[in-house]
């Protein structure tokens, strides 16, 4: 794992994104992209759940018994996002009653969970930061894409600004219900899986069937 | 051996957090260990931030809920300061069976919410249309006068099951008792883009100027695609794409205008009582 911290942090990104290449973190996903300010604060949270879960988990990883370990790194976990709902909730009430629930799902998320098990446990503090970083950054990316998709043709708006004025409003546009509705994220984050494949054709995994010739005698 | 007794002395004097520290991390002990210490200070982090955070939250929360009795009653006005634009409202505990007010709690810090799940403070209901469960027995209202001293309006708390979730909200009557100046939920889960649109300022513009009753008393009002027979005066039209969230609307109105509700209050006021 001779990763510098450069590709720690960019690698999340495309080459290695939690959502298109390794599909983690989909659920919610689904749930906080129907408008974009509400999929802002959700890559936010998880972005700083998972840097500093991760370095927490690292500077405790000598000391972590295995038996114990999916416990301590779920405590550990769990911990920051009620740190983070309250504070969401202190400073930002308007944000926090919008995201609702989704804000203590982080700790469900394969994402935060993934990153520690897979990555703080066996390096150094810092990395492990960075790594959490990149990572949250890569599901931010998605959601961000998948939001701004959704929300503009779901409610013709941008950050909750009209783009297109929807008949609702008086405007001409008539907006495209489904994409409010959460199976619309899975076609969209379908199509991107695709976009992001056929970009990089060394993401498509390797099929796990062969499809057989039989030879005419 | 001696070096053995050395090594005991050694530990001794490292003190007891570095001895287990220094434990092999699969043994018995210190997996007891790692979990107890971290359960301890990851709890003690928790509430530390929880208590700390509490008053501000409750300030924001406060403030939601003014801002929205504001919104209701057509007095918003985001340059001014909430809580003094709020101080024209007159806080009440009304008593729903009788639709007086009551002295017996503090309309301040009267907890609706709170009330409706306490046994000694609610009722459970039968017939429950709006899915509540629960009803409280009293209920905090507002109240907003001229500058005569005659009232202006009444701002009543509704609340009720919709598709997802349950809508709490306001509903501001005018002195009559009668006619409807708004309608405003602050708090529900419905879809977004379908149910949410009870949250449309032009849905909600639809309220203003309907009417709850006929001059005979019976309650008309509804939500629905087409309007009844009586007239458009009692008639809210259905959002398009949220029927069961309109019908919830429909059953929560009606429910808490009815005698369940703030008839008997509503017949004070029409009495000229309040």
């Amino acid at each position: 794992m001779a990763q510098t911290k450069r590709e720690l942090l960019v690698d999340p990104l495309v080459d290695n994104n939690p959502i298109t290449l390794q599909v983690l973190g989909i659920c919610s996903a689904l749930a906080v992209t129907s408008s974009l300010k509400v999929a802002f604060v959700m890559a936010l949270a998880v972005t700083l759940v998972t840097a500093f879960s991760s370095m927490f988990i690292s500077i405790l990883r000598n000391q972590i018994p295995g038996a114990i370990r999916i416990i301590v790194q779920m405590v550990i976990i769990a911990s920051l996002v009620i740190i983070v709902d309250q504070i969401l909730k202190a400073y930002a009430y308007e944000i926090s009653k919008t995201l609702s629930v989704f804000v203590g799902l982080i700790i469900t998320n394969c994402i935060v969970m993934g990153r520690a098990e897979a990555f703080a446990m066996k390096n150094p503090p810092i990395a492990s930061f960075i790594d959490g970083i990149g990572n949250g950054l890569g599901y931010g990316l998605i959601l961000m894409m998948v939001g701004v998709i959704r929300e503009l043709f779901g409610s013709g708006s941008l950050f909750g600004i009209t783009i297109l004025p929807t008949v609702n409003n008086g405007g001409w546009y008539v907006p495209n219900g489904l994409l409010l509705l959460p199976p619309s994220a899975f076609f969209v984050i379908g199509l991107l899986i695709w976009a992001f494949r056929t970009w990089k054709p060394e993401q498509v995994e390797e099929r796990e069937y062969k499809i057989q010739t039989v030879e005419a005698h | 051996m001696p070096e053995d007794s050395g090594q005991k002395e050694n530990n001794r004097d490292k003190g007891f957090v570095r001895r287990f520290l220094e434990l092999p991390p699969d043994s018995v002990p210190k997996t007891v260990f790692v979990a107890v210490a971290l359960c301890l200070v990851a709890s003690m982090i928790v509430s530390a931030t929880a208590v700390s955070l509490r008053p501000i939250q409750e300030v924001n929360k406060l403030r939601d809920k003014q801002i929205n009795i504001l919104q209701v009653a057509g007095r918003y006005d985001p340059s001014e300061n909430v809580t003094e634009a709020f101080s024209v409202f007159e806080p009440h505990v009304l008593e729903l069976d009788t639709g007086e007010f009551t002295d017996a709690f503090d309309p301040t810090t009267f907890d609706d919410r709170a009330a409706a799940e306490d046994p000694a403070t609610s009722v459970a209901l039968q017939d429950d249309p709006a899915s509540i469960g629960r009803k409280s027995k009293y209920v905090t209202v507002y109240l907003l006068r001229n500058e005569d001293g005659s009232l202006d309006k009444v701002i009543l708390p509704i609340h009720g099951y919709g598709l997802w979730s349950t809508l709490y909200g306001f509903i501001a009557l005018e002195e009559d008792g009668n006619d409807i100046y708004g309608l405003q939920f602050y708090s529900h889960a419905e879809t977004p883009g379908l149910g949410a649109e009870v949250d449309n300022p032009r849905w909600k513009a639809l309220w203003r100027g309907k009417k709850l009753a006929d001059d005979s008393g019976d309650l008309l009002i509804t939500v629905a695609k087409t309007a009844p027979p009586q007239g458009e005066d009692y008639h809210v039209d259905a959002l398009a794409g949220a029927t069961l969230t309109s019908r919830g609307v429909d059953n929560l109105v009606r429910f808490w205008m009815g005698e369940e509700g703030y008839a008997p209050f509503l017949e004070n006021l029409k009495a000229g009582e309040i």
